[in-house]
């Protein structure tokens, strides 16, 4: 996810619109599906092109098409049994940097005795997860690298449960191509079916060695390390399994779907 | 030579640039220019170092259109440059070209560059030209070696582990970035001062006396 990112009133649905602060004050405003316009106010483009472009339709949908070209290339390059490479804890980065689209007093304050995990689409039991029963299951650690859209890294340790263990648990359709996320600080995001079913993709309860702090995602997040950090959402409140594409927050202004490390 | 000698002596038109090398280059001129500003924006979002690129001369307008840049450009650019390598090493372009490159060429080209006196003759480089194109195409490798550690640098991890690991294959990639648009300074103040290689890298041809088949002094 990015850090100190403006965003940007999408539309008016209620999304929280915070003024870009220190971190890219020359952006203009950002709308969904309008995502590169920003490109044609350049002096670049004359020289890029060399003709009127006034509307950047054109260029867009090029850059569109081939960021679906990019996720079938992602798909292709994605081997289900590699690993990402995991540290020793002397490695962890201290502090770990917190990171959103909304500033770090806005994190959602949630109650983890009321909360509850909803489950739905194509799985056979859709019944509610609540933080003990998750907790009951086995659970799996891991030291990785988390590498933001952005550039940085930082590098953490995760606990939680396998989601392939959970997937296979609620008895979800495996064959179906995406699993969506939704969280309850309005984040929303999916992933393919196999970085899901991935070895090391967990539903993290903890980090380090204490339940997850609410700036890294308390109660539920997904932990993808073989994913760029948007891809990892946090405070989750739903997840549902799908063949609709069900794209995400980011990535429906025009951060690459796909998005594999 | 000064051109009213060129008039009187008999001349013949020579290819120096055959145009798959005139093609490729000017596609890399746009591929480049496009991964460089585009590039500048995605680092601006952390910079690495203390400053930031100014805003106009970046690509893309925020984060996310940068990168979509970068990664579609991305396949002109290796693309391009696949062509041009195979026809290079296939043609005899690369060896015609860019050998002999010995320390002792260099040396010498440089102290005469040096002193303004190294002649530029069309159809052949000198050992200073060998040095910084050589030079510029293995930045090039590096910049896209680096730039897919820094893509996949999982599926890839060999390759980011022999880089050195994510954070250092960033700043290979900056350097490798850095040197190239030094290059390329360094190309466009050539250009300027001989202007008629830029002619050449169009049209690929040049003028030159008839007693002298190669071109050369």
């Amino acid at each position: 996810m990015t850090r100190r990112r403006s965003i940007v009133d999408l539309s008016g649905a209620g999304r929280i619109g915070i003024s870009r602060a220190n971190h890219a004050p020359q952006l203009e405003q950002v709308q969904r599906r309008l995502f590169l316009r920003g490109a044609f106010s350049l002096g670049a483009l004359g020289l890029l092109t060399g003709c009127d472009l006034q509307d950047g339709d054109a260029i867009d949908r090029v850059l569109w098409a081939m960021s679906r070209f990019n996720d079938r290339v992602q798909a292709w390059m994605f081997d289900p049994k590699r690993l990402a490479p995991t540290y020793p804890a002397s490695a962890i980065t201290k502090p770990f940097p917190f990171n959103a689209f909304y500033p770090e007093d806005s994190v959602p304050d949630i109650d983890g005795a009321s909360w509850h995990l909803e489950v739905s689409g194509l799985v056979q039991d859709r019944s509610p997860w609540t933080l003990q029963r998750l907790r009951s299951l086995p659970q799996q650690a891991q030291i990785t690298r988390h590498i933001c859209i952005e550039g940085w890294s930082a590098i953490g340790q995760w606990s939680g449960v396998p989601f392939r263990d959970f997937l296979v648990r609620v008895g979800a359709d495996t064959r179906a191509r995406y699993v969506g996320f939704k969280c309850a600080d309005r984040y929303y995001t999916s992933l393919d079916m196999a970085t899901a079913l991935h070895p090391q993709t967990i539903l993290a309860l903890d980090y380090g060695d204490q339940p997850l702090p609410p700036e890294y995602g308390f109660p539920l997040k997904l932990r993808v390390p073989t994913k760029l950090g948007f891809k990892n959402p946090k405070h989750i409140a739903a997840l549902f399994v799908t063949n609709d594409y069900p794209g995400g927050y980011w990535e429906d202004q025009g951060y690459n779907w796909f998005s594999g490390s | 030579m000064p051109a009213e000698q060129l008039e009187r002596r008999p001349t013949r038109w020579i290819v120096i640039h055959p145009l798959l090398v005139r093609l490729t280059h000017w596609v890399n001129a746009v591929a480049i220019v496009c991964m460089v500003m585009s590039g500048w924006g995605i680092y601006n979002a952390s910079p690495l170092f203390g400053f930031r690129f100014p805003p106009w001369a970046t690509l893309g307008g925020w984060l996310g259109g940068a990168i979509a840049w970068h990664l579609a450009t991305l396949w002109l650019l290796v693309g391009n440059a696949m062509v041009y390598l195979v026809y290079g090493l296939m043609s005899g372009h690369f060896v015609r070209s860019f050998l002999p490159l010995t320390p002792g060429g260099i040396w010498r080209d440089l102290v005469r560059a040096m002193s303004l006196r190294l002649s530029h003759p069309p159809g052949t480089y000198n050992a200073v030209q060998r040095l910084t194109y050589v030079g510029v195409l293995l930045l090039g490798a590096m910049a896209v070696l680096s730039g897919l550690a820094l893509w996949k640098p999982v599926q890839l991890q060999t390759l980011a582990a022999l880089l050195g690991g994510y954070e250092v294959a960033r700043r290979i990639h900056f350097l490798a970035m850095a040197g190239i648009v030094g290059f390329v300074g360094l190309h466009l103040l050539m250009v300027t001062l001989v202007p008629r290689s830029l002619w050449g890298m169009l049209i690929g041809r040049a003028r030159v006396p008839l007693a002298d088949p190669k071109g050369l002094r």
